[in-house]
Order: structure tokens, then C-alpha cells, then sequence
């Protein structure tokens, strides 16, 4: 079964939440946080390349991605503020199609014992607005996979 | 992210007039179907006037519509309305969701644990 995942975004604060259950340890979860040729294999959207410009998973490190798509290129950046091994995390991010809209997430790793571990992300806007922009952009892209999965659908009958 | 004024107006509406437990209530019970005012403060231990002033903030949202039957006026969910709400986070949980399923193949590949080689067989 998948472990489901819980998003939160309450009303009155910029603030987006979200837990996740993994059926392996926190040292593979922080592996794989950590790992550049790692990253690029399940972050961003289906149907989007990842190209991770530098990635350095460290206290006072940083990071710069590129999704390429096929509508264009949207590049990501921001720096680590602390990183704790199998542990903790902070990091700003930068959409820098919105250029000093800056979000500050802290990222816990928890081991949950018998293999299995827990990641939560807390996620800081600089306004409400940020906030509901980054929500609403996603849900773009949501449909815009919706339409896309419609179309083959369409072309296959 | 271009914004439309009247959706997110539309949107500030909706969140504040479900950011009461009696009015979440009331919701709760017309998803199960249409009832009266009477039946709608029955559960609640307000007066029947009271639950008239929530079905309004709920009239005003869209969230509800009351139809012209006679004297029972019996009030609706506006369901239609309510998914719109739901798709706001949706899809954003949707986004993340599949690039976990993505990380749980990865990890799977890491570990070589069997549970997370069904998920890559789903995928």
C-alpha cells in the first residue's frame, strides 16, 4: 500500500505543511535527500528533466535545479541553512520565475523503527499571498497533467 | 500563478464561513441530502434562528442554496462549489504525492526492499 501523504495549508497563515510515511530507514531517506543523482530521480513533476546545476547538502550549503519541460524551463534555488544528518534540516527556495519570493522549510527525518521512517516538511511563505500563489501554481500544473493524461485517453479511442 | 480577484475572493468567503464548527456541521449533514432549518438545528443546541444566520454565511459562500418549495425550503449542498475547494489542495497534494511515489521506487532501489519493488510495479 502507499503511504499517504498529508498536506496542510491553513487559512490565516502562510504556512504549508506535510507528512509522509517511507518504508525504509532514515539513513536511505537522507541518502536520497542528499544525493544528487539520487535527487534527480523522483524530484519534480512527471514528464519534467531534472538538471541540478550544484547541489551541496550541507550546513551553509546550497542548491540550484532546472526542471526542463515541455513548456519551458523553471529553475529553483536556495541555500541550506542547517542540515543535521539523518536528523534535520533547514533551507530557504526560490522559484525564480518569482524572483526574492523566498520560503523557508524545515525538513525532520524521523526513524520510525523496523525500517520505516517519517519525513515532515514545515514550509514558511513571506505572506499569505506567497502562499496561496505557490498552492494555486501547482494546481496549474495538476491540471495541466489532468488535460495532458485526457489527451492521451482522447487519442487512444 | 496569474490570480483572478473574484475566484480568490470567492475562495476567502468559502474558507471563513467553513471556519465554524456548527456551520462544518451543517455541511456534514446536507452531504447525506436536503433538510429543513428545523431538521438543520436539531443537532445543535442553538436556537432556530441562530442556525437561520449560519445557513445564510453558507447561502453567501455558495456553499448551500435554498430552493423555493413552499414553506419547507429545504437547503442543498452546493457540491459543485465544495470540490472547488478541495481541488485548491488537491492538486498541490497531488504534485507532491507523485514525487514521493517516485522516492519511495528510489528508495526501493537503495534498500532492495520488497515492499517498495510493489510500489514500482504500480507505478
Amino acid at each position: 500500500m502507499t503511504n499517504a501523504l498529508t498536506v496542510t495549508a491553513p487559512e490565516g497563515v502562510p504556512f504549508i505543511d506535510f507528512e509522509r510515511e517511507f518504508d525504509a530507514p532514515v539513513s536511505a531517506v537522507f541518502r536520497a535527500y542528499e544525493d544528487p543523482e539520487l535527487i534527480k530521480q523522483w524530484l519534480g513533476p512527471d514528464g519534467y528533466e531534472v538538471q541540478i546545476e550544484r547541489f551541496d547538502f550541507r550546513t551553509g550549503g546550497g542548491y540550484r535545479y532546472i526542471h526542463r519541460g515541455p513548456d519551458g524551463e523553471y529553475a529553483f534555488n536556495g541555500v541550506f541553512h542547517v542540515v543535521r544528518e539523518n536528523d534535520f534540516a533547514i533551507q530557504t527556495f526560490e522559484f525564480e520565475g518569482f524572483p526574492d519570493v523566498v520560503s523557508i522549510e524545515a525538513i525532520t527525518f524521523e526513524d520510525l523503527g523496523n525500517g520505516r521512517s517519517k519525513v515532515r516538511g514545515h514550509s514558511v511563505y513571506p505572506s499569505q499571498e506567497a502562499r496561496d500563489g505557490m498552492i494555486s501554481s501547482d494546481m496549474e500544473m495538476g491540471m495541466r497533467e489532468g488535460f495532458d493524461r485526457l489527451d492521451g485517453l482522447l487519442a487512444a479511442a | 500563478m496569474v490570480k483572478d480577484p473574484d475566484a480568490e475572493e470567492r475562495l476567502d468567503r468559502a474558507f471563513m464561513a467553513l471556519g465554524d464548527p456548527v456551520r462544518r456541521g451543517i455541511i456534514a449533514r446536507l452531504s447525506r441530502g436536503p433538510a429543513t432549518v428545523n431538521e438543520l438545528a436539531e443537532p445543535f443546541n442553538i436556537t432556530k434562528q441562530a442556525v437561520s444566520r449560519h445557513i445564510q454565511v453558507l447561502e453567501h459562500a455558495e456553499l448551500v442554496t435554498r430552493t423555493r418549495d413552499a414553506q419547507r425550503r429545504p437547503v442543498h449542498l452546493n457540491a459543485a462549489r465544495l470540490e472547488a475547494l478541495t481541488a485548491w489542495i488537491d492538486s498541490y497534494r497531488l504534485t507532491h504525492e507523485q514525487q514521493f511515489r517516485n522516492l519511495d521506487s528510489v528508495l526501493a532501489e537503495m534498500t532492495g526492499d520488497d515492499a517498495g519493488a510493489n510500489e514500482r510495479e504500480k507505478k
